[in-house]
């Protein structure tokens, strides 16, 4: 397989991203580098083809976004909504991670070494998240499916009305947004936590975590109402 | 002696304009429930709308277009700023975002079908794009909502343009509902939800907080896309003129300007009627941002809400409009409120059904129940049948030709040889609010309210 190199301090981000989604689609080409990223938007956006790409230095808004199928690293940090929308493949963050990370993601596994700011996970579908860091607050705020990891510290309002996905947090949490709720882990909770580490290569103790899911108490508007609409 | 009081019929039942019937039923509904109401369709009172003006067509002084020979173009161009591929449509009438969810499958067909041979688009709506719809609609706008509900990159490469939903007019700041009844196993699906819970879309998106994070978003999208398709922006009536040079600034192709009569399958009676503004007033304010920016041509502005005939249309475009979405006009068009639905080759009364909901047809707004009488908001696998995609489209594609035949009736009376050279001169209010609003005179006189004499 071929290695390719685009360097955004001479070339426009136009044709990386023109390239990821036809050049790279016939196969030959299996790792790009993303040379002075220097905190480009939208650097690999709607990839659509199992490509590596290594972004090396930071990435500005939506880095990965919409991914699929791709594996894609950022060596340093990554601005607001990182892996955006992400529908299979991999976006790895070695840095930081702003707000928004992983909004929506209907699958996939997003690893952020660092810490994520405000509202990682928001409205998550389905994806998996791993922060070896802490999160900041409103986490998993109206996330549908799929899993979080936390290996540090949560801040206010995790689980903000939360449907079915299910939340594991080593550190301390501020508060648990409404409706959410500590449940007991079980085994496949720490197999589905210890595989999850595994595959973010993050080493901790699957049984230090909690499991937060939702109480479903929100799920229907009122049942004094006895559903008269 | 006995003296009787006198009885003064309609004194004494004298109906108090504060609290009158309608308000004591509101009062004894909540009080015996603890839940506002919610229901479908857009705001019910009056307001000032387009029936408030009135074409001034030629006579002495311009000269009309012979009505039934004479070429009057009605071709509309949309996402000509950015947009490799902008969107050709043969009529300026285009139909309005709404979900599969709120309609049935066989409903987004009819749809796709009907808009297909006039030659015009049909729009998804939260809760993504079915493939019924996207093999049906030859020109199909793939709509990006708060909730991104089976919001999809596959998806956003088959679409003809992407809108960017910041809100719509019956609700401008909340997100969508669908209540329990309507999430089947297919829409859950789709919505990644549990089968039957009450849904309730985010009213935020959620990886952009402001116009500036939104200019990014909508590059990640021309970059998903290859700056092939346009991109609309679509807000809620509110402060309009600041809200469309937000959206202009964000790099939107197209914005979309939804007033307060558009319509909804579900929301709180009380956000439908009191949040945003008219229609009529959204126009002028959305073209007043346009020309101020001088982007009018260049960013082109679709108006919805409330837009139900030809001359609605007309006066839509003589106002600056370059084209129209319709949603509750389309629906009325397919069966909505009628009293029978036609099945297995005949009508079938519906009237038990619409009594069941505790309603009668022409006041139906029960969309949110899922219990559609004629089968078109509604889950339902038996009731879904009312409405066929054939008999739809029919429907639908008659009344978008007659909108059409109506809109360039009058701009060849108004002597003009393209629907798009309607011109606010062509317009006069009959009220003083509806005068104010459109910033046209009242007729009769040159005043503009809040401009001088």
């Amino acid at each position: 397989m071929e290695r390719l190199t685009f360097d955004l301090a001479a070339q426009p981000l136009r044709e990386l991203n023109t390239f990821l989604h036809t050049g790279a689609k016939e196969g030959k080409v299996g790792h790009v580098s993303v040379l002075n990223p220097d905190g480009a938007h939208n650097i690999a956006v709607g990839l659509d083809c199992p490509i590596e790409v290594e972004v090396v230095g930071h990435a500005g808004y939506y880095a990965g976004g919409m991914n699929k199928t791709a594996t894609v690293t950022i060596t340093g940090s990554a601005g607001t909504g990182v892996a955006e929308n992400m529908m299979s493949g991999k976006v790895h963050v070695k840095g930081f991670a702003s707000n928004g990370a992983g909004a929506s993601a209907h699958g996939g596994l997003l690893v952020i070494e660092g810490d994520a700011g405000l509202r990682c996970g928001i409205s998550l579908k389905g994806g998996n998240i791993v922060v070896g860091g802490s999160v900041g607050s409103f986490s998993a705020f109206m996330a549908q499916a799929g899993r979080m990891v936390i290996c540090g510290n949560a801040g206010d309002a995790l689980g903000d009305s939360l449907y079915e996905a299910v939340l594991y947090v080593k550190g301390s949490v501020k508060s648990l947004g409404a409706d959410a709720q500590y449940e007991p882990m079980t085994d496949e909770d720490i197999a589905a936590v210890a595989s999850l580490l595994d595959q973010a290569g993050l080493d901790h103790d699957p049984k230090a975590f909690r499991r937060i899911a939702s109480k479903r108490s929100l799920y229907h508007w009122n049942a004094d109402a006895n559903q008269e609409y | 002696m006995e003296t009787k009081p006198v009885q003064f019929k309609n004194l004494s039942r004298e109906e108090s304009y504060g609290y009158d019937r309608k308000t004591l039923d509101y009062i004894r509904n909540a009080a015996a429930h603890g839940l506002y109401e919610i229901r479908g369709m857009g705001a019910k009172r009056k307001l000032p709308n387009f029936d408030d003006l009135v074409f001034l067509g030629a006579s002495m002084s311009r000269y009309p277009l012979e009505g039934y020979r004479e070429k009057c173009i009605t071709k509309t161009l949309l996402g000509t700023r950015f947009a490799k591929k902008p969107i050709e449509l043969d009529i300026p009438i285009t139909v309005a975002g709404m979900s599969f969810g709120a309609l049935s499958a066989n409903v987004k067909e009819a749809l796709g079908l009907a808009a297909t041979e006039m030659g015009t688009s049909t729009t998804t709506g939260d809760g993504g794009m079915t493939p019924e719809e996207r093999r049906s609609s030859k020109i199909l706008v793939y709509q990006c909502l708060p909730s991104r509900y089976g919001f999809n990159p596959d998806d956003v490469r088959k679409a003809d343009a992407i809108e960017v939903v910041i809100g719509q007019g019956a609700k401008p700041g909340g997100g969508g509902m669908l209540l329990g009844q309507k999430v089947n196993p297919r829409v859950a699906k789709m919505r990644t939800l549990p089968e039957g819970v009450d849904q309730r879309s985010a009213c935020r998106h959620p990886d952009w907080t402001g116009p500036d994070d939104l200019a990014i978003k909508i590059q990640e999208l021309r970059e998903i896309t290859d700056w092939e398709k346009p991109i609309y922006v679509k807000v809620g009536a509110t402060r309009t003129f600041n809200d469309v040079k937000l959206a202009v600034h964000s790099g939107a192709d197209v914005v979309v300007v939804d007033g307060m009569q558009g319509g909804t399958a579900a929301t709180q009676t009380c956000f439908i009627e009191h949040v945003g503004i008219p229609t009529l007033a959204a126009v002028r304010q959305a073209v007043d941002a346009l020309e101020d920016l001088d982007m009018k041509g260049k960013v082109q502005l679709i108006v919805s809400g409330g837009i139900r005939t030809g001359a609605d249309v007309a006066k839509a475009l003589a106002m600056g409009a370059d084209a129209v979405a319709i949603g509750q006009g389309v629906l009325v068009a397919l069966g909505c409120n009628g009293e029978t639905y036609f099945q297995n080759g005949g009508h079938h009364d519906a009237i038990a059904d619409y009594n069941a909901l505790g309603t009668s047809p022409g006041f139906c707004h029960h969309c949110h129940t899922g219990k559609c009488p004629v089968g078109i908001t509604t889950q339902d696998a038996i009731l879904e049948q009312r409405l066929s995609p054939a008999v739809g489209a029919k429907h639908l594609k008659n009344y978008l030709k007659t909108l059409n035949m109506e809109l360039t009736t009058i701009a060849r009376a108004c002597g003009k040889q393209n629907v798009h050279h309607l011109e606010p001169e062509d317009l006069v209010a009959l009220t003083i609010e509806a005068a104010a609003m459109a910033g046209v005179p009242l007729a009769g006189t040159n005043w503009i309210p809040g401009r001088g004499f």
